[in-house]
């Protein structure tokens, strides 16, 4: 059986999944389906584009491995988490990452969020596109002399870093 | 407002005449929210719970929508009391069990109501008459947006609004539609239905009476999944496949008339004569025999302002509305007096079932049922 996908390689992943009654059926090749992450191809492109909008919200904290880990902010352990079946707050989610993806999967239709964004966090989105932009901007011109310039920029920078302080 | 005034103003989606009322009682759509910065309520320590529930409680109480509103500490409710907005599906049975820390906030038409450190820091509802699932979203989701201008919600551009449980997180979205399925029940379906539903993502379980019973045939469908699909898409699901189960039912109606109509008729006017005139009723035979008439008044057997009735008393009748109305706690044994009393009252000067213009049997040879 050739790869839905390419068409070319012989699929050796085969996804089934059952949508509003219907059967739907994937079968892919390995890169192909490496290439493509997850089953839910629908919810995938657009959590993708959102993905790359929004590089980690979060701090990544998510070093630590193994059984002693630790959420940093609430102190929940792994092994809380096992016990209760629920999160000590949100940052454990971050510190509980690895391994959540399978659970996830086995219990949701995709692994990514692709509902309502609140306006504050798209807000925040726009912003920090808008410094990265103005940063490039600052180097420029300092790069070329135009002091005048870079402090009206760094100016803006500042007040946009407010707005987040204050989101 | 307080409590008793709060009681007494009419429940707005029992009043209201919903689209497909005669099967869909109501629709609901709740979100679960948290803050960032605050533990989660059950992993929090109590002045930590008390100073989320500070932040929050204001806000929510200032939201236009509950400009006139019940709204209390879960410690300051008495025990028959939070029962009460049990039974009436405002707050969830493990609200209930909360005191310090933690709050609701409802508005006088008991249309929206919001929980604050329940298992997440918010849990809010809003409720409509029959089905109007998208009605119902649009509702929540402007209140969640005025919320979230003034709190600081925990959200992650790839998992969405984080929960305490990994089963909400995402949208946080649960919407469900409760369904008055009495043909479907008598006539051995609704397994099968139960079953198909659970292939498409969606769970119907019994909405009055605990545990897997379901009384009075009041099923809710509702969302399992939260991750990976929008909230438009979810409620379209819904809708649609509540639509096939109410088609479902009417099918189930038609037939059982077709089949042994004095035998419907026969039970429904059973029902009416058992509830206007017994003078002690369990919790369970009412929600059974309230349903009948309701189906009773689809059928045409009873004017339709009959089936607000008996959607009132669906919830009236139930253990703490019965102790509620005589403002003491009661045994059991009492307390099925008081609900037969209270029945009879309320149904006293409804219409009595018409003549089902059913033909009786010729010559003796055709058999009734
Ligand atoms: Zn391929
Ligand atoms: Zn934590």
């Amino acid at each position: 059986m050739l790869c839905d996908i390419c068409k070319k390689t012989e699929a050796t992943v085969h996804l089934t999944q059952i949508v509003e009654g219907k059967i739907l059926k994937v079968d892919m090749c390995e890169g192909c389906s490496k290439a493509k992450g997850v089953q839910d191809s629908a919810a995938f492109s657009l959590a993708e584009l959102l993905a790359g909008f929004a590089p980690a919200a979060q701090p990544e904290e998510a070093q630590a491995e193994g059984p002693g880990v630790q959420c940093p902010t609430c102190g929940m352990t792994q092994a809380d988490f096992k016990k209760l079946g629920r999160f000590g707050c949100a940052d454990c989610w971050v510190a509980f990452e690895d391994g959540l993806g399978p659970l996830l999967k086995a219990m949701h239709k995709g692994d990514r969020h692709v509902g309502k964004v609140p306006g504050k966090a798209a807000h925040t989105l726009v912003i920090n596109d808008r410094i990265q932009e103005l940063s490039e901007h600052l180097q420029k011109a300092i790069r070329g002399e135009q002091y005048e310039e870079a402090a009206g920029i760094r100016d803006e920078i500042r007040t946009l870093e407010a707005k987040l302080k204050v989101a | 407002m307080n409590l008793e005034e709060f009681l007494k103003s009419p429940m707005e989606w029992v009043e209201a005449e919903g689209p497909q009322r005669k099967i869909v009682l109501s629709s609901r759509v709740r979100f679960a929210r948290n803050l960032r910065g605050f533990a989660f309520p059950g992993w929090a320590k109590k002045p930590e719970r008390q100073r989320a529930l500070e932040a929050m409680l204001p806000v929510v109480q200032h939201l236009p929508e509950m400009e006139r509103c019940f709204s209390t500490s879960m410690d300051n409710l008495a025990a028959l009391d939070k029962q009460v907005l049990v039974e009436r599906h405002l707050i969830s049975r493990e609200h209930a069990a909360r005191n310090v820390g933690s709050g609701v906030v409802i508005n006088d038409g008991e249309t929206l109501a919001v929980m604050i450190n329940e298992e997440d820091h918010l849990r809010m509802q809003a409720l409509k008459s029959g089905l109007q699932l998208k009605a119902a979203f649009k509702v929540l989701d402007k209140v969640d947006t005025e919320l979230e201008e003034r709190l600081d919600y925990a959200f992650s551009p790839r998992l969405g609004y984080l929960t305490a449980c990994p089963t909400n997180v995402g949208t946080g979205m649960r919407a469900s539609a409760m369904l008055h399925l009495p043909a479907m029940v008598v006539s051995d379906q609704i397994n099968q239905v139960i079953q198909a539903v659970s292939k498409l993502g969606l769970v119907v379980r019994g909405f009055y009476g605990e545990g897997t019973e379901a009384l009075g045939n009041v099923f809710q469908i509702s969302n399992q999944t939260t991750l990976g699909e929008r909230e438009g898409e979810v409620i379209e699901r819904l809708n649609k496949v509540v639509l096939q189960i109410l088609d479902h039912e009417e099918n189930a109606r038609l037939s059982l008339l077709e089949k042994k109509p004095r035998l419907v008729y026969d039970q429904v006017g059973r029902a009416y004569g058992i509830l206007t005139n017994a003078r002690t009723m369990s919790s369970k035979e009412a929600l059974n025999l309230l349903s009948l008439v309701r189906m009773g008044v689809d059928l045409g057997l009873f004017p339709p302002d009959t089936q607000r009735v008996m959607d009132e008393l669906f919830i009236l009748t139930q253990p703490a509305h019965v102790q509620k109305a005589v403002d003491r706690k009661l045994t059991a044994e009492e307390r099925d007096l008081c609900r037969a009393d209270l029945i009879r009252g309320r149904m006293k000067d409804l219409a009595q079932p018409r003549e089902d213009g059913v033909e009786p049997p010729t010559g003796g040879q055709t058999k009734i049922v």
